[in-house]
């Protein structure tokens, strides 16, 4: 176990220094970092001073030692744009996207089940074929479409919904949050659908595909045999069964919906971190850039580390099979 | 055994019946009826015939060439559809907002998104096939770090190693070629490994080992085409999965240039006339991007069907 462990950490830190590496060789030998990393406002002087600061007039190797060491201080340079440390401004983003992505990953999951298991029992009923027919539309529309779609119809035609910003917030714990504000919460709820479609179609697969093998089962039949009504073989015994592989994909995919969070944001102009990115890149604001490209992919070689090792405790025979190999 | 492995259906693509034999049923000729069994599917591929006809045909067909300034008059642009401009053109799909015809952007859309789709799917599926054949062939360390950097690059969204790329290298159409190949090529040597594990271990190889016949010759002679019929259907997937993910980052505007119009660039340029109910400038360019990521959708579903040989009856 420790083994595997140790195996596994080892992985990871190489995965982020090999971004830490592709990020640095982007931006100071790819490009000029003189252009990329300095305010284009700044005067001569200044200009010499952050070379100096930056070490940029030092061989490549050093140059990179100074980009890990200021980086494990938390010390990512400043915005342009804002002037404040990249790090800081997009931590203050966060939550807004955490809020956004755990919004679409609830509703996915509270419309998702209850559709996949009713067209997990009745595969061959018109509305399971419906339901399916739906899924696969979401699987294959552009989300960036949809929301667009959905602010023409909702929006601008209806009327019923804003289209842009995140409304009144109120902060709880310190953190400020739309979801329970009346304004805030119907902010919340068009790109929380956009965002949550593609999910939603995996949650409807997987709960379709979970029933259709569980009810054959010896332990449904076995329910039924002893009286038991259907609701309760289907809400007890059928729904606790299937929610171990949904709740695991589910587990791997939040932090696919922070990063497809960046498509949803930029549509319906949502101040998260993901719109931060996008509107750096438009504005040539590496810091930022750099900033949110290192805090994503760690935070994403941490989810992949916590999910093998949790599910190496579950299955001994993942880590047989790593040390082996 | 060699007969039997290369006459599943799929690897016998460049199997053409032979005039004589016209009643024998080829491989070839029982995937194209397996194939045309499902109504959907044909439609499907009838469909996406038409789409890479209008995409390749697209200067000759398009009613207008909407990057040519002699024939652009801002004087007609956001006319909605089925408008007639001043010298008597008719706008079936109206124009947007530089006065341009949107059927012939469509058209020409279509060219550019279809272009670099299938361009990249084709690059990746040459890298990934190489990496993965090797990897099933050669076994041991080989295979232990290429499947581990498959694995790891998987475990990353999409978009993520795109935006990574993206905002690395800057803009630019081979520089989203570079993206979406990356993106793609892991999902190929997957697939290619694992059906080339299968195949190494059958007598066919053995035999053309024992032959002594070179690596190169045992990996794309004999051990290649018996992997085809996996990557096929990986192929479409990934195709349609390239061209929605190219919309998607033309659309945030990190993809191609504005001297390229796909589709997403489209989408986009339409976004902003949105809110004064100017609709047909991003509705028209999402269904035709719609139609066609749903048409190579169907068709790689039939190919699955019929190419799964667990499937097969």
């Amino acid at each position: 176990m420790t083994v595997f462990i140790i195996r596994r950490l080892l992985q990871s830190a190489v995965v982020v220094a090999v971004m830490s590496l592709l990020v640095f060789v982007g931006v100071n030998v790819v490009g000029d970092p003189v252009d990329m990393l300095i305010n284009p406002e700044a005067d001569q002087a200044e200009i010499e001073r952050v070379i100096r600061d930056l070490g940029l007039d030092r061989p490549l190797h050093e140059q990179y030692g100074y980009f890990v060491v200021n980086a494990l201080q938390g010390d990512l340079g400043d915005s342009f744009i804002f002037g404040q440390p990249a790090l800081q401004l997009i931590i203050e983003r966060m939550p807004a996207t955490f809020e956004l992505a755990i919004a679409a990953l609830l509703l996915a999951v509270v419309l998702g089940i209850p559709l996949g298991v009713l067209a997990g029992l009745r595969p061959d009923a018109g509305w399971s074929r419906t339901i399916m027919a739906g899924s696969i539309l979401g699987f294959s529309l552009p989300s960036f479409w949809v929301g667009i779609m959905m602010i023409m119809l909702f929006a601008v035609m209806l009327g019923w919904l804003p289209s842009t910003g995140r409304g009144d917030t109120v902060p709880v714990l310190g953190v400020e949050v739309s979801f329970l504000t009346r304004d805030g919460l119907s902010h919340l709820l068009l790109p929380a659908i956009n965002l949550s479609l593609f999910k939603l179609s995996l949650v409807i697969r997987l709960a379709r595909a979970g029933t259709r093998e569980v009810i054959h089962q010896d332990y449904i039949k076995f329910a039924r045999a002893k009286g038991l009504s259907e609701t309760r073989v289907v809400l007890v015994h059928l729904l606790k069964n299937i929610m171990i592989p949904v709740v695991t994909v589910l587990g791997l995919e939040f932090g696919g919906l922070v990063a497809f969070s960046v498509v949803t944001e930029s549509v319906f102009a949502w101040p998260g971190m993901g719109k931060l990115i996008i509107d750096s890149l438009h504005e040539l604001d590496r810091p930022v850039v750099v900033a949110y490209l290192m805090i994503v992919v760690l935070m994403f070689v941490i989810i992949n580390l916590v999910v093998d090792i949790v599910y190496s405790i579950l299955d001994p025979r993942v880590r047989l099979q790593d040390t082996k190999a | 055994m060699t007969v039997q492995a290369e006459q599943r259906p799929g690897s016998g693509l460049e199997a053409e019946p032979r005039p004589d034999d016209v009643s024998v049923e080829t491989p070839f000729r029982r995937f194209v009826s397996d194939f045309l069994e499902s109504r959907i599917a044909t439609a499907a591929l009838a469909v996406f015939a038409v789409i890479a006809f209008i995409a390749l045909f697209a200067p000759w067909i398009a009613p207008t060439d909407p990057y040519d300034l002699a024939q652009v008059s801002v004087l007609d642009s956001h006319m909605p559809p089925g408008s007639t401009a001043f010298d008597g053109r008719v706008f079936v799909l109206g124009t947007d907002g530089a006065g341009r015809d949107l059927l012939s952007a469509i058209f020409y859309g279509l060219r550019i998104s279809l272009g670099v789709g299938v361009m990249s799917g084709i690059i990746a599926m040459a890298i990934g096939s190489v990496v993965g054949l090797a990897a099933a062939y050669f076994g041991g360390r080989v295979d232990t770090v290429i499947m581990r950097i498959v694995d790891i690059q998987l475990s990353f969204p999409s978009i993520l190693v795109a935006l990574v790329l993206l905002a690395v290298l800057g803009k630019g159409v081979d520089k989203i070629l570079i993206a979406l190949i990356t993106v793609q090529w892991a999902y190929y040597a997957r697939t290619v490994r694992a059906s080339a594990l299968v195949e190494r271990s059958k007598e066919y190889i053995d035999a053309a080992t024992c032959l002594a016949l070179g690596h190169r010759r045992i990996l794309f002679r004999h051990l290649l085409p018996n992997c085809l019929p996996p990557l096929i259907v990986v192929v479409t997937v990934q195709t349609a999965h390239a061209i929605a993910l190219e919309a998607t980052l033309s659309f945030l505007g990190i993809g191609l240039p504005i001297t390229e119009p796909s589709l997403g660039l489209l989408i986009a340029n339409g976004f902003e006339y949105m809110l004064s109910m100017k609709y047909w400038i991003s509705v028209y360019p999402g269904v035709a991007l719609l139609i066609t990521i749903v048409s190579i959708n169907l068709v790689g579903d039939q190919l699955r069907d019929i190419l799964n040989p667990r499937l097969q009856k």
